[in-house]
């Protein structure tokens, strides 16, 4: 084959099964990651229709969603939880997949364990039904989120009719600022395109910017890249990309491994490969972000203000507009350092791994949550959990007053009893503003966990540039 | 799953953009572990007031929106969680079809596997419609996959473009996994070829 292609083309290429004439490609699944709330109903499809699960072994599941982040062992009071996660422990024991379940080191969110176990690999193709999958893009794996019933498809058939996406490459030169983060690079990315605007594209993201991000910084770019619409977000590998996979659990060892590497150097796009949508973005443009409204896009810099109605980006929008001042309780123009919190939640897939801790707890370091603010902190999984331990991190926290506590989803989506109560105001590090995504009435503003951590102690959001590290 | 051909039915006009599936269905509601019975949780924030009580202000609260079958609302629709119990509460619901001027991926594609139809409308049109439900008592349109088309018997009519594979499925009612597992032998073939490059979860 003689075209340049793209990183996307190639994983893409290898992955057609066969063009059925008439009908969309079939395109083969590698790895099938599963949790407790949306595989329920699709493991009771197989079952009425006599079927199983075609490769259980690129199949495996955790609990996530809906679990306590109490100590473990203290018993499930909802019982509708409880309900699905003995179906989710029962389904996989009928079909022989896989499951780190509630009591195992291994569990943890399934998008901070799938790449912490090595699951996650470059040029690999991988669905789960939650719309964060996006996440493992960053390992250069073509990683998508799905519904229930293409869960089941997939179970049933280890692949998905598939329509080819369209590419976009985000291309982020320069250098990202002291105290701005790859998230504040992912809100600065839908700020610019909108949360609709790479819808039925896979993002390529590279630049320097993109190179010089640690693996968490990646995932933590590619997992809101669904929060622009886009089907998956793909970062080429390279030597930061090898270096955090060597030696993981289930990434290639000993031959394999070079063998392995020997496919993966290959993968980049091929210089000149085309893409339908090409963006620019100037890191050092870039500020800690804020939102203020409720979508992802909704962004400002931490020293700016709530937008005037007078605003183009707005006017286009009014009732929009003023729909989401009146349920974040806001006015225009209102300072966004004056904005004071109630709650803060340091977690989630977007921003729960060992780096996102470390950036929290040296802000928290030698400093107090402040009086009327509750602050929590919830590791990504169970192997976040021990390793920020060993360093120490839940003491640092501990001693500021923020609550150390065990992996999960958490207040993301609270599906579980974190939630916020109605008018409660919340900096969280998590990846979704909706209207009330986090409890009803709740009111949440995105942020990095070090703006997070900052703005637990001050009791409202503060520029972390200007932060007094102990 | 059930097929789509041709439907006519009144509409309720939802016109709102970036409607996301935190409020079409919300997380307290996922815990379920059932395909059905998701309908009296749709929309279920915006359609109570803050005392728990119906909002009448929210269109679905309206009587004269109870035999809608058809909601057509802003760019967007279906945007953030995959959860495909938003498309089962709007099916449970009693909508058969949803207008749009953009719909988020994720959602388009569970609205195919629940025989629910995602119609794509341009700006102007879409608008128009969201006019004319909410001007004109029982407004009706009629939304034909067959022919591609939505129109009123006011003058309106529009054509709408959706690709001959999912139209095809829709108009049949086919199950998919059915049609993939036609394929058997590619796959297993395909699996003999890749069988040690790819990932595992066997240690």
């Amino acid at each position: 084959m003689n075209e340049k292609r793209t990183l996307f083309d190639k994983i893409w290429d290898e992955h057609v099964v066969c063009v059925p004439p008439g009908r969309l490609p079939l395109l083969y699944i590698d790895l099938h990651l599963v949790h407790e709330v949306t595989s329920p109903q699709a493991f009771d499809g197989l079952r009425v229709a006599g079927r199983r699960v075609r490769q259980p072994h690129r199949t495996v599941a955790t609990v996530d969603h809906n679990i306590p982040t109490e100590p473990r062992g203290t018993p499930i009071t909802d019982p509708i939880a409880a309900r699905q996660i003995q179906a989710l422990q029962q389904n996989c024991k009928e079909f022989e997949v896989p499951l780190f379940d509630m009591d195992s080191p291994d569990q943890g969110i399934v998008h901070v364990i799938g790449p912490e176990l090595g699951l996650t690999q470059p040029g690999t193709t991988i669905v789960c039904g939650d719309s964060h999958t996006s996440t493992h893009g960053a390992f250069s794996a073509l990683a998508f989120g799905i519904g229930t019933s293409e869960v089941e498809h997939v179970l049933a058939t280890q692949c998905l009719p598939q329509r080819k996406p369209k590419t976009m490459s985000i291309h982020v030169s320069g250098k990202l600022a002291e105290g701005v983060s790859a998230k504040d690079l992912a809100l600065g990315v839908i700020r610019q395109i909108g949360t609709d605007g790479a819808a039925g594209h896979v993002i390529e993201y590279s630049g320097d910017a993109v190179r010089a991000l640690s693996m968490e910084g990646r995932m933590t770019l590619c997992n809101m890249s669904i929060e622009a619409g886009a089907r998956a977000a793909l970062i080429a590998p390279d030597e930061t990309t090898y270096a955090y996979l060597k030696e993981r659990r289930f990434a290639p060892h000993g031959p394999d491994w070079d063998k392995a590497l020997a496919r993966w150097r290959i993968l980049a796009s091929d210089p000149g490969a085309h893409y339908d949508t090409t963006v620019q973005i100037d890191a050092s443009q870039l500020a800690p972000f804020v939102t203020w409204g409720t979508n992802p896009g909704m962004v400002v810099p931490v020293d700016g203000c709530v937008p005037l109605a007078s605003d183009s980006a707005i006017a286009a929008d009014r009732s929009t507009f003023e729909r989401m001042l009146q349920y974040m309780g806001l006015e225009p123009g209102t300072r966004i350092e004056d904005i004071a919190i109630d709650r803060v939640f340091i977690g989630s897939c977007t921003n729960s791994r060992l780096e996102d801790l470390r950036a929290a707890a040296r802000v928290a370091k030698g400093h107090s949550v402040a009086r009327k603010v509750r602050a929590m902190v919830v590791p990504g999984s169970q192997a976040v959990k021990r390793a920020a331990e060993q360093e120490g991190l839940h003491q640092i926290f501990q001693d500021a007053g923020f609550e150390w506590r065990e992996s999960g989803c958490s207040m993301c989506l609270g599906m579980n009893p974190d939630i916020l109560q109605p008018g409660e105001r919340c900096a969280s590090t998590s990846n979704r503003n909706f209207e009330g995504r986090q409890g009803r009435g709740g009111r949440t503003h995105l942020v990095s966990p070090m703006m997070a951590a900052a703005a637990a102690i001050a009791g409202h959001f503060t520029d972390i540039r200007n932060w007094r590290f102990h | 799953m059930k097929p789509f051909r041709v439907h006519k039915g009144q509409v309720a006009p939802l016109d709102r953009a970036n409607v996301d599936t935190d409020q079409i269905i919300p997380k307290q509601f996922l815990k379920r572990i059932e395909r059905t019975g998701f309908g009296e949780f749709l929309f279920f924030d915006w359609r109570r007031a803050k005392d728990g009580s119906p909002d009448p202000s929210f269109v679905l609260n309206q009587p004269r929106y109870a035999d809608a079958t058809i909601l057509v609302a802003g760019k967007n629709f279906g945007c953030g969680s995959s959860r495909e119990h938003a498309v089962w509460a709007l099916d449970d619901f009693g909508f058969r079809a949803v207008i749009a001027p953009s719909f988020a991926d994720i959602f388009a594609n569970n609205c195919v596997k629940n025989g629910v139809l995602a119609v794509v409308l341009n700006d102007v049109e879409a608008g128009e419609i969201v006019r004319r439900a909410t001007e004109m008592p029982d407004y009706e349109i009629t939304v034909d996959l067959e022919q591609r088309r939505v129109h009123d018997q006011q003058g309106f009519s529009a054509a709408f473009e959706i690709d001959e594979f999912t139209r095809h499925c829709l108009l049949e009612g086919l199950d998919d996994i059915g049609l993939t597992l036609q394929h058997e032998s590619e796959i297993a073939a395909y699996e003999a070829r890749n069988s040690v490059s790819q990932t595992s979860t066997s240690e």
